[in-house]
């Protein structure tokens, strides 16, 4: 293990160099380059014995992925915002494939208008693809979660997306701790066979055309109709459930780091106030917690790791007897509120002694947002409950007045 | 040449599949698996070939076949050979992308592009039928002139894209374009394609029967006769340079006049309103694309 002061890109490719990716392939977009452009400096050099693959854009970076994954290989690629949106089709074939593809999203702002700083809409519109989602705090977790994304991935033949904040995290430089290519291929195996082969012996058509109902194949045997299919892939997203803290407690075992599995928190024991939050803005509402605690205010973070599967019952678990939980969400279901606080309100509809949930909206198209910023957010939220309020619009934190004539 | 006596009697392509009475798509695949022993894994688009593979969990097909979104026919052959060199496993067999026309000229021409412009490892073939005709025959950007599609109710106004052309420019090191109604000249092409490394694009017109409304007895029969009159020509650019085959060689060495294009265009109901002027339209942008073909080939480049 060496500390080395290094980028969230940077991270991300270190990540996926200790994995021994065998095919890499990406397409340039802000601010996810960089990691690409560090794994292409590697392969060139033959720091890193990978298949780079410079595709002509991102719809065939991640096809590439997905038949050189079919035929075995472990595989890389990130993107970004309207990169992901480029590759929505592919994104859902991943998963309907069962391919263990690991994807870094460095997370940025959706044209139009154009926008290259930080929010989490690009990630959070593929909530419903079938992808494990994963989001980090700092570098140190980007590189820790994308390691360990290839044993949840390959587990479970399904692929995953780790995501982090563009810019905040993506080109800020931390202590990063690097574990040495040995712990790592103890902790990470190479990939195992893949669930249906590329054999000429032994030729399978994979991905044919799947009617809704079951079907006999040639020996009478009857095989998944399309809809079992789906069944079975939600089926192993439940399991993620299960298998991703046991995977972040297998590399803490190994590594001697582990960042707590579906969810984290901070404080929280004790709190009667819940911030909730995923990716960088979590170490934000630490800063938070301190000011607010320092007012006497019982508040602590509730950090999301995996958004996708959604950790329901640990949510529930760690947030019930709260009086309140505020989430913060740099994304936005237009219409309705923010993607977290939606999905926690249907986490803990007729929970026994559930919070009040209220929404914020922040840092969107990268709209800075401090810690004395949500700290007053958490201020305006509480006073809300104070005067009654158990459901509200969610609250734009940073919105300026001034801005709004077009 | 070789002769159709000559082809390798293993069978990859298996008997009954839910291709169209006629569909030339099933005679060309019969011989291109036979081309490569079976040692190949193909990646197909949504598209006719499709519906040829079969339906879960059953094949028609007994070549490993991977399934793919329709832009990303290139793209996947890109990935699966590098996959393939990855573990180690590139020279046991040969990545086959096949595709339509419109799935190769239309959406999927980026993809196309970018693996030619790389000189990805692997064959692309086009099946040209024409227009989409899983969908239910509407217009591509490979749809003749004249032809009636469901989106060119009076007949399509533009000439196809010349998508050999286009994968030329790319200078790729081998071009080849062929007919499915010459099964030994489609052999020949992709059996010298194999022995190839690099982007290797073999362009194969494919007639439709029920797309272009003629008889499925007449498939060959049609076929052929698109090369008599020069509409389709059979040709190889191998490193540049370019080469008549087959009949289109024995045309062009004969020099005599090919047959009118009105004799192909009577037998198709899709050209069925066309007018004599625009069937003088197309005699003359053939003539011009054949002097062009022969203008090359006496100039052996």
């Amino acid at each position: 293990m060496t500390t080395k002061v290094i980028t969230g890109n940077e991270a991300a490719a270190t990540a996926a160099k200790l994995a021994r990716v065998q095919v890499i392939a990406a397409y340039p977009i802000t601010p996810q380059s960089p990691v690409v452009e560090t794994l292409s400096a590697w392969v060139e050099s033959g720091e890193l014995p990978a298949e780079f693959v410079t595709v002509e854009s991102e719809h065939s970076a991640l096809t590439v992925c997905i038949t050189a994954s079919t035929v075995g290989a472990r595989v890389f690629t990130a993107t970004s915002a309207n990169g992901l949106a480029y590759m929505n089709e592919q994104v859902w074939w991943a998963a309907g494939a069962r391919l263990p593809i690991v994807m870094c999203i460095a997370n940025r702002a959706m044209a139009a208008p154009w926008n290259v700083l930080n929010d989490q809409q690009d990630s959070m519109s593929e909530r419903d693809a079938g992808w494990i989602q994963l989001y980090c705090r700092d570098n140190q977790e980007i590189l820790d979660t994308t390691i360990q994304a290839y044993r949840i991935a390959e587990r479970l033949n399904v692929p995953v997306m780790v995501c982090y904040d563009g810019f905040l995290l993506s080109h800020t430089v931390m202590p990063v701790d690097v574990p040495s290519a040995e712990e790592i291929d103890a902790f990470l195996p190479p990939r195992t066979a893949p669930l249906q082969l590329v054999d000429a012996n032994d030729p399978r058509n994979i991905g044919p055309v799947t009617l809704a109902d079951p079907r006999a194949d040639a020996d009478g045997v009857v095989r998944p109709g399309y809809m079992e299919f789906r069944a079975l892939h939600h089926g192993a997203l439940l399991e993620a459930l299960d298998v991703i803290p046991e995977v972040d407690a297998e590399y803490g075992a190994a590594v001697g780091r582990s960042w707590g599995g579906l969810t984290w928190e901070y404080q929280l024991a004790d709190a009667d106030v819940a911030l909730v939050a995923a990716g960088s803005l979590t170490t934000q509402l630490t800063l938070a917690v301190e000011a607010l605690r320092a007012e006497g205010v019982k508040v602590g973070v509730l950090g999301i790791r995996a958004y996708r599967p959604f950790p329901a019952a640990e949510l529930r678990a760690r947030l019930a007897g709260k009086q309140l939980a505020v989430v913060f969400d740099k994304a936005l279901s237009y219409g309705y509120e923010g993607p977290i606080a939606g999905d926690l309100k249907a986490a803990l509809f007729t929970a026994e002694n559930s919070p009040v949930v209220f929404g914020c909206v922040c840092g969107i198209g990268g709209r800075d947002v401090s810690p004395e910023n949500l700290a007053d957010a958490a201020r305006r939220a509480i006073a809300d409950l104070d005067s009654g309020l158990r459901d509200r619009t969610p609250d734009w934190i940073n919105l300026r007045p001034e801005g709004g004539a077009r | 040449m070789t002769r159709i006596t000559e082809l390798p009697t293993t069978e990859y392509v298996l008997p009954g599949n839910r291709a169209c009475a006629g569909c030339g798509i099933g005679i060309a695949l019969r011989v291109v698996t036979k081309a490569l022993d079976g040692k190949m894994v193909m990646t197909v688009p949504a598209s006719c070939l499709t519906v040829l593979g079969g339906m879960y969990p059953t094949s028609s097909v007994n070549v490993p076949w991977i399934n793919v979104a329709f832009p990303s026919t290139a793209a996947a052959a890109a990935g699966a050979a590098a996959g393939l060199r990855a573990m180690g496993k590139a020279d046991d067999m040969t990545v086959l992308a096949m595709a339509g026309d419109g799935g190769t000229g239309d959406i999927g021409i980026q993809a196309l592009s970018g693996a030619a412009e790389r000189n990805d490892d692997f064959i692309y073939l086009c099946y040209d039928n024409e227009a989409y005709m899983n969908t239910g025959t509407q217009r591509s950007g490979l749809t003749p002139a004249g032809a009636r599609t469901t989106t060119t109710w009076a007949g399509k106004r533009e000439n196809p894209k010349d998508l050999p052309r286009i994968m030329e420019a790319h200078n790729i090191p081998y071009v080849a374009s062929t007919s499915a109604a010459y099964p030994t000249d489609v052999f020949d092409k992709v059996a010298k394609a194999r022995e190839i490394h690099g982007l290797r694009y073999i362009h194969m017109n494919t007639p439709c029967p029920s797309g272009w409304s003629f008889d499925p007895k007449d498939t060959v029969r049609l076929g052929k006769l698109a090369v008599e009159c020069g509409i389709v020509v059979l040709y190889e650019v191998e490193d540049g340079v370019f080469r008549l085959t087959g009949r289109s060689a024995a045309l062009a060495k004969a020099g005599k006049a090919l047959t009118p294009v009105a004799e192909y265009i009577a037998t198709q109901g899709r050209f069925k309103a066309m007018t004599a002027d625009a069937v003088a339209e197309v005699q003359a942008w053939v003539d011009k694309r054949w002097a062009g073909y022969v203008a090359r080939e006496r100039a052996g480049e």
